[in-house]
């Protein structure tokens, strides 16, 4: 945030810091500084004081010296000369006989951001690692990792990696935990700190001595671990059963990940993990802090996922508080759909019923449409509340019951008579156009005055905006028509004539004209293009409901992934599975195991999904094809399929690969630009025939990639899916 | 991995930031304080139905997750590059929260703002690298030097203030409702650094009353919550009414045993007294501290605290007459407020009170109205009658009023019925100590359906 006058106020700050008077005066000296600081945190560039700080920092005052300190952490990379001065100073409190001072200039010496540090702070952790004070030992051993992240390309150094596993067994809880975290940020290349059997039964044997948060660490960390024997997991499970109860829901849910983890072969010890676990889970759902019970119910839905039956008996527990926020009551909501059985329907209903005149439209529409998700299953109850909500006249509340009436008639085919009387005895008020009127459409013949609406809608074509509800409006007249002609002839045509006369939207026109062609052909030719089914019960979402297997999300549980929520923004949850740093290290790591979970290098290639996404823009490719750099290019040995470039493309895209752009066929050299998505990553390739730049190889295709996040694995598995149908079509064509 | 942590006012102000990660000098220099007007934007662009707690920063190099809570209206911020424990990161946030409270007395913009030097310090000691180092008040209270500075207002009004929660105790004094809120670490020799240790037992209620008044939902949690000024920790003893008994199976006939589902204890507490006397042995450390947590669940030991007779008619206007029934007696009820939600384009409302202190008014923007009694006396009774003007009022406008929704705060109750038998301090405790217990219910949730 910048200021009027800073540089006057720095100037001020600068004098009042260099005036004698000032200095002799402890508390005025201490109070500037901290108003330095002050002004620091509100984003003003206070970096030309760091000459003055430095000389503030040699005192014995160590709120003081804490000030200074992260002053000069902060800007120590700006001034990297005037920091080397500072350094003197905090190599000589690192030998200070106040073990707090010590820790405290090791700890902000490594703090600092700039080149050549390490030849300063090498000597300082070293010895910090032998310190006696647990506290030096906690500062050095997170000072080793800072000093790697200095410097991320050199080599490992042996000794002190050596000396951090050997540091695994100090005393302190501290001290341990911060050297796994250490050994994973040095090792991070080499898939991270191992854990092997002594180290693992080491650190189970210490969880009681660590406090809540370095046990949620280490449960984390024993993730990669796995068990040489049946006997052995046993007596892990049994060591952590306790804290599947822990009064603090991270350890909980920790707990609970590692034993669906290392349980994967038993289902039975896994759903009495989960059982034994949903008291705390239920408890998160309802904690104090929103956050945390939203978090809580993000997990609750990823159990339910292979558990449905797990939260039956307390589907009360997710009734809506009137106070909470609406993300809070939008997931409730839909836990609860999921919870509904014979017993409790009557009372999830009445519950849902009286959110669907909330205040928020959003909420009660949601509600309706979880009203209309439940009548798939219950419909009579349901559709006697979403008739009841019909009188109510507001607009946002028929437009949704109205939709929800749709899905219904699609679903359960068994409600179109009860929803058609419904209809019938609303539509003098319609809402929601496009639902009306496919159900105008579809079940025309079941409701009496439908031709009369749609009339309606046909004089009103004039003033309706959008193209979407003229499309479906033409759809379903042109089905009206089927049904009861004698009252539909005249407003079709009056339909058709307007739509392909005078509507200016190509995408209606169209359809205008296909309809009109199609009448042509004659009513029976017509009947068989545009009747289809009028249901499909198949797809009902909830006697369609499978139970997933605990692999299927195990591996995102406990981290963002629920959270994020797919629908709000497709691409999050994605990313944080694949972005696992210790998935692939397990792998690694793991080779030889047999678990389900995981497969063999072999079949990853295979396993790797692409997907369309939303498309991309012209302009937004070739600004990333230029930033972004070659990751991999390959001859692929073949030439282009000698079919036609729409083939090719058709053949993509059902491969879930978008073709950009391309180069006519009989031009050389032949360009195509193509792009997917996969696991969170987007993934841009050119293929190129006939480069000049490379002869001898010019009838081969050669592909050069480019990706965003990257993701080696995702590269090769894009190549191989590429290579197949390219290959596919060569032979195809041949 | 924690890469950085700030917080905000609610005006987007920086009122503390803090950067743990040297990956982040990738986008260092303007970049990595961009973040936080980012994660602003982000924050307040957000509609009601998106999920604010964890948003993603799609950047150039790698995504920064932001997570969030809120607490005493500022934003408390982490930002990681990682996929770590969404609850290990909200918890440690709100530990925070909560140890910012027990530093600096209370939690406000302006306490933060005042104390920011202390924060740092406190934030240096529990992160280094973005790891948690520790969080207790026990280890942090050798490290942190800065002491705090209240920001205790003068007002007239303080007064008034006194004996918003009883205190039981022997000697059924009155504490102060300030008197837990002041920084643990006082400076020596003032007044305010008397030894004293609070025990609250706090019940959250969320109650849901059917259309013919049947009780259709009550669930209770509760917590057993230490605020304990002591400068050095002995071992304390905590007496739970002998009778209380634990889950369903335990449940013996009629008795009137206090019953809680299932509770979870902090893991400090030493229970080995606890099986057969009820008791909690603790060490409390400085500060506020959870020791115990516990639920009940549909079986209310007692009568719902607020009977409503509604009843809703329609005429040219929509009248509703409200009687309300506090069925505690010896309880008094403090800031209720009814929340009425009445049909969409209400125009005007008229109403009788039967008492002068009332307030009622009509929110049209919410569909609503809203009554509010300041203090409600154990065993009354009090009644309204509402006239709301709605243009165009059909018989379908009925069903848009209610559920009425409550909310209050009972003092000197719990309605588990849980108590606390005594409180005893280790006899090796030097001077004098006060204890206070105090027993709070609030009303996370009491909706009552017409």
């Amino acid at each position: 945030m910048p200021y009027f006058g800073s540089e006057e106020m720095v100037k001020e700050l600068k004098r009042a810091l260099s005036n004698p008077n000032v200095q002799a005066d402890r508390l005025r000296y201490k109070n500037y500084i901290t108003k330095v600081i002050r002004y620091m945190t509100q984003g003003l560039d206070v970096s030309a004081l760091f000459m003055d700080m430095v000389k503030a920092s040699a005192t014995v005052d160590i709120a003081q010296k804490k000030l200074v300190y992260l002053y000069m952490c902060t800007y120590a990379s700006d001034k990297p000369d005037l920091a080397l001065l500072a350094i003197n100073t905090l190599r000589k409190d690192c030998a200070d006989p106040n073990p707090m001072v010590r820790g405290l200039a090791l700890r902000n010496m490594c703090n600092f951001r700039m080149p050549g540090m390490t030849e300063y702070i090498e000597q300082p952790i070293v010895a910090g690692l032998r310190d006696k004070a647990s506290y030096v030992r906690r500062v050095a051993v997170l000072g080793c990792a800072k000093m790697h992240s200095l410097q991320p390309n050199t080599d490992i150094d042996g000794t002190i990696v050596n000396e951090l596993y050997a540091l695994l067994r100090d005393p302190d809880p501290v001290v341990v935990v911060n050297c796994l975290r250490a050994l994973e940020e040095i090792l991070k290349d080499e898939g991270g700190v191992v854990i092997n059997k002594p180290i693992a039964h080491h650190l189970l044997n210490r969880m009681k001595d660590l406090d809540s948060w370095a046990q949620s660490e280490v449960l984390t960390f024993l993730l990669r671990y796995r068990p040489r024997s049946d006997d052995e997991l046993f007596d892990i499970l049994s060591l952590l059963d306790s804290f599947l109860q822990s009064a603090h829901a991270h350890v909980a849910v920790a707990t609970l990940r590692l034993f669906l983890q290392l349980a994967s072969a038993h289902p039975a010890v896994q759903a009495d993990a989960l059982l034994c676990t949903s008291a705390p889970l239920l408890a998160t759902c309802g904690a104090a802090s929103r956050e945390l019970r939203f978090a809580g119910l993000c997990h609750v839905q990823q159990v339910m996922r292979s558990q449905p039956g797990l939260f039956g008996t307390h589907y009360k527990r997710f009734f809506c508080g009137y106070s909470e926020p609406t993300y809070i009551k939008f997931r409730k909501m839909e836990i609860l759909v999921e919870l509904v059985n014979d017993e409790n329907v009557a009372l999830v209903l009445e519950e849902l019923r009286s959110y669907c005149t909330d205040v928020s439209p959003e909420l009660a529409q949601a509600a309706i449409a979880a009203i209309g998700r439940i009548a798939q299953t219950y419909s009579e109850k349901c559709l006697d509340i979403l008739t009841g909500l019909l009188a109510l006249k507001q607009d946002h509340i028929t437009s949704a019951v109205i939709q929800m009436f749709r899905d219904l008639v699609w679903f359960c085919p068994q409600s179109t008579a009860a929803v058609c009387q419904t209809v019938e005895a609303c539509v003098d008020s319609p809402q929601d156009s496009e639902a009306l009127l496919w159900l105008l459409g579809e079940h025309g013949d079941q409701i009496s005055s439908a031709p009369y609406v749609m009339e309606g809608y046909i004089d009103g074509l004039k003033t309706e905006l959008s193209s979407a509800v003229k499309m479906e409006l033409l759809t379903a007249s042109v089905k009206m028509f089927l049904c009861r002609p004698a009252e539909t002839q005249d407003m079709l045509g009056r339909l058709l004539h307007y739509c392909i006369e005078e509507e200016s939207d190509v995408c209606v026109r169209d359809r205008a004209l296909l309809c009109y062609r199609l009448l042509q052909r004659g009513v029976e030719e017509t009947r068989k293009v545009v009747t289809g089914p009028k249901s499909d019960p198949s797809m009902s979402v909830l006697t369609g409901r499978q139970e997933e297997p605990i692999s299927q999300w195990a591996s995102t549980f406990n981290t963002l992934g629920p959270l994020s929520g797919c629908d709000l923004c497709p691409q999050t949850a994605v990313i944080s599975a694949a972005d696992q740093p210790s998935s692939s290290a397990e792998k690694e790591l793991l080779p030889e195991s047999t678990d389900v979970t995981l497969s063999s290098p072999d079949d990853t290639e295979e396993e790797i999904s692409l997907s369309l996404g939303p498309p991309l823009s012209h302009e937004t490719f070739e600004k990333m094809w230029l930033d972004l750099e070659i990751l991999q290019r390959q001859t692929m040995g073949f030439p282009r399929p000698r079919t036609a470039l729409d083939t090719l493309q058709a053949a993509l895209q059902l491969v879930k690969i978008q073709t950009l752009a391309f180069t006519p066929g009989a031009t050389v050299p032949w360009k195509a630009y193509i792009y997917t998505r996969s696991t969170g990553t987007l993934i841009l390739a050119e293929l190129l025939q006939g480069d000049q730049h490379a002869p001898g190889i010019d009838e081969s295709l050669v592909v050069s990639v480019k990706q965003q996040p990257v993701n080696q694995h995702a590269i090769r598995g894009f190549v191989s899916i590429l290579k197949g149908v390219l290959q596919t079509l060569n032979v195809d064509s041949s | 991995m924690i890469s950085q942590i700030f917080i905000l006012s609610s005006k987007g102000d920086h009122l503390i930031y803090k950067d743990y990660h040297i990956i982040m000098k990738h986008f260092r220099g303007e970049a990595s304080k961009d973040s936080i007007n980012v994660f602003y934007e982000m924050v307040t662009a957000l509609s009601g139905d998106q999920t604010p707690v964890v948003m993603v920063h799609l950047c150039s190099h790698k995504d920064l997750h932001f997570i969030h809570v809120r607490q005493g209206g500022l934003y408390w911020v982490a930002s990681t590059k990682t996929n770590p424990s969404p609850f290990t990161i909200i918890e440690f946030l709100n530990r925070l929260a909560a140890l910012t409270k027990d530093y600096c007395g209370s939690l406000s913009e302006k306490s933060v703002r005042m104390n920011f030097a202390l924060i740092y310090e406190l934030l240096d000691e529990m992160v280094d690298f973005g790891y948690i180092q520790t969080t207790s008040t026990d280890i942090l209270k050798n490290f942190i030097q800065t002491e705090a500075v209240s920001s205790k207002p003068f007002s007239l009004f303080d007064l008034s203030n006194v004996g918003l929660f009883g205190a039981e105790t022997q000697q059924s004094k009155v504490a102060p409702s300030v008197a837990a809120s002041r920084p643990i670490m006082s400076s020596r020799g003032e007044q305010s650094g008397k030894n004293e240790i609070f025990v609250d037992v706090i019940e959250r209620l969320s109650v849901v009353i059917g259309s013919k008044g049947v009780l259709m939902k009550s669930d209770i949690q509760g917590e057993i919550r230490i605020k304990c000024f002591l400068p050095t920790s002995s071992e304390m003893r905590i007496g739970l009414n002998e009778e209380l008994s634990i889950g369903k199976s335990q449940q013996k006939g009629y008795s009137s045993a206090v019953r809680v589902d299932e509770c979870r204890f902090h893991q400090a507490v030493k229970l080995d007294e606890f099986d057969t006397f009820r008791i909690l042995k603790v060490c409390p450390s400085q500060g506020e501290q959870t020791v115990m947590q516990y639920q009940l669940c549909d079986e209310l030991p007692c009568a719902p605290p607020f009977q409503l007779f509604p009843s809703v008619q329609k005429d040219y206007y929509i009248v509703t007459s409200q009687l309300l029934f506090f069925t505690f007696s010896c309880s008094t009820a403090l800031n209720v407020s009814i929340t009425v939600p009445v049909p969409k384009g209400s125009v005007s409302m008229s109403q009788e009170l039967s008492s002068p202190d009332q307030t009622a008014e009509l929110q049209p923007k919410n569909k609503a109205l809203l009554w509010e009694i300041p203090r409600f006396p154990g065993g009354a009774q009090l009644s309204a009658l509402f006239k709301v003007d709605v243009p165009g009022l059909s018989s379908a406008s009925l069903l848009e009023v209610g559920p009425v929704s409550m909310s209050f705060e009972l003092a000197k109750q719990t309605c588990s019925g849980l108590q606390i038998r005594f409180l005893r301090l280790a006899p090796t405790q030097t001077g004098l100590s006060q204890r206070w217990v105090r027993y709070v219910t609030h009303s996370d949730s009491y909706t009552i359906r017409i």
